[in-house]
């Protein structure tokens, strides 16, 4: 069973979705009583950090995912749930979870570059896990933010990608992985990422 | 890198594609889902879809329609039409829209886009502009289908909406609309130009040649096609294969 977070804003449908076509049950994850049960679970990510964090405070979810995560349950941060891994992000006020050694940063006024960075991009692979397996290097992923993570501790990048600078687009440790895109909408490795995930734990 | 965006759209009308490719082997040629289906196998990186009658007896049907799509297919898709208030934008989000596309609505009550972007993110709030060519480096801004002048100026309008956290334009030239006869090339730069935003060009194209202008000379991020595929002239692989000869980053 995976749980996932779900914080009263649109697109866990997609996510829960992907999920069940790869043949697994889900449930939606409200409060911190959801999590017992649950074997995996994902953290999905859209809007604003500040209403990310909020939302995961005022339901104790922070405490409560920080339980499970060392009883060995894998978390997958997609997006905003991967960025509030984090310290500390430029969006906003509130702090983030604190999983990871970092902070995120928005990206830097450049003429050139659109933002939010939207659409196809391409995955340079920097270290192999289990969650990259079958995906060829530099295939594409479907991205739209705009902000992105700085982790402090290098060895955690799995992945990055070219936008202006180079980023962090896959960052893992341990039974902890975020991604920067969004897997559930990038096609067949998009699919291929979620089962890895489910096949992990 | 970043590639470029082929996005097919479809009119929908009370459930069923009302433009679109008319594939023989497709089985129900009106269903939504099949052409969806179909777009993404062949390589589109997105899809829209605008619901054109948009009354609110077949919001129903749309909200059907939304979870039926996005059960079955794996890229993004934005879904137009009819929007009125931040409940529906709700309604389509939550049934697994990952967009949405307002436009009549965005110029009537600008508030929508403020206050849905700080809901939901401004990813998927996308705002459709329709424009005509009035004057000298002057764009007028339509709603209602293209059917009413409001005065305002589209640089000025697509700034605004930039401002209030809208985060991509779909840019229409009512002009080229229809005519196969290429982009408003100075629109869409005029409007890349005043925003940092990506903008999807639609309306004019009728060759490869005009869509790598659109997206070349007028930096447009997208372009939104519907004629050209309606029409059997190319398929997707074709055109991305064009692009990607021509030097464009595509994913193929």
């Amino acid at each position: 069973m995976t749980g996932i977070i779900h914080y009263g804003a649109g697109n866990v449908f997609s996510v829960l979705n992907t999920i069940e076509r790869c043949g697994e049950k889900t449930c939606i994850v409200s409060k911190p009583r959801d999590l017992l049960n649950v074997d995996r679970i994902i953290l999905p990510g859209v809007g604003a950090f500040d209403e990310g964090m909020g939302y995961l405070e005022k339901n104790n979810l922070v405490d409560a995912l920080l339980k499970e995560i060392k009883k060995g349950k894998i978390l997958l941060g997609i997006c905003l749930g991967m960025q509030m891994f984090f310290e500390k992000s430029e969006e906003g006020e509130l702090k983030g979870i604190g999983l990871m050694k970092g902070c995120v940063k928005k990206f830097p006024e450049n003429k050139n570059l659109c933002v939010p960075h939207m659409g196809w991009n391409s995955i340079k692979l920097v270290r192999f896990s289990d969650f990259t397996k079958d995906i060829p290097d530099e295939s594409f992923f479907y991205f739209a933010h705009s902000f992105y993570t700085l982790p402090k501790d290098k060895d955690v990048i799995y992945g990055v990608t070219e936008y202006g600078l180079e980023f962090a687009s896959i960052v893992q440790s341990e039974n902890i992985i975020g991604v920067q895109f969004h897997p559930e909408k990038s096609g067949n490795y998009g699919l291929t990422l979620i089962k890895n995930f489910l096949r992990m734990s | 890198m970043l590639t470029i965006r082929i996005i097919p759209c479809l009119d929908i009308k009370d459930g069923k594609v009302v433009k679109g490719i008319h594939f023989e082997n497709l089985k129900d040629a009106g269903e939504p889902v099949s052409f969806a289906v179909y777009y993404c196998n062949e390589g589109a990186d997105e899809l829209v879809f605008l619901d054109i009658s948009a009354t609110l007896e077949k919001r129903k049907t749309m909200k059907d329609l939304v979870r039926n799509i996005a059960s079955n297919i794996s890229i993004p898709f934005t879904v137009g039409g009819g929007i009125k208030t931040v409940k529906d934008i709700l309604m389509l989000l939550e049934n697994g829209a990952d967009k949405v596309s307002i436009n009549t609505q965005a110029v009537k009550n600008p508030k929508i886009i403020y206050e849905s972007a700080k809901k939901f993110g401004s990813q998927c709030i996308v705002v459709a502009i329709d424009a005509k060519k009035i004057g000298d480096n002057f764009w007028e801004v339509f709603i209602e289908s293209g059917k009413v002048p409001t005065g305002i100026d589209a640089k000025k309008w697509a700034k605004e909406v930039e401002n209030l956290g809208a985060g991509e334009i779909l840019l229409t030239s009512i002009d080229a609309d229809g005519t196969l006869s290429g982009y408003d090339i100075p629109l869409i730069k005029a409007i890349t130009d005043t925003v940092r935003i990506p903008v999807i060009a639609s309306g004019g194209a009728g060759s490869l040649e005009h869509l790598y202008r659109a997206l070349v000379e007028a930096k447009a991020s997208a372009v939104l096609l519907a004629s050209l595929f309606h029409f059997k002239m190319v398929t997707i692989s074709y055109v991305k294969k064009f692009l990607s000869d021509k030097g464009l980053p595509v994913r193929l």
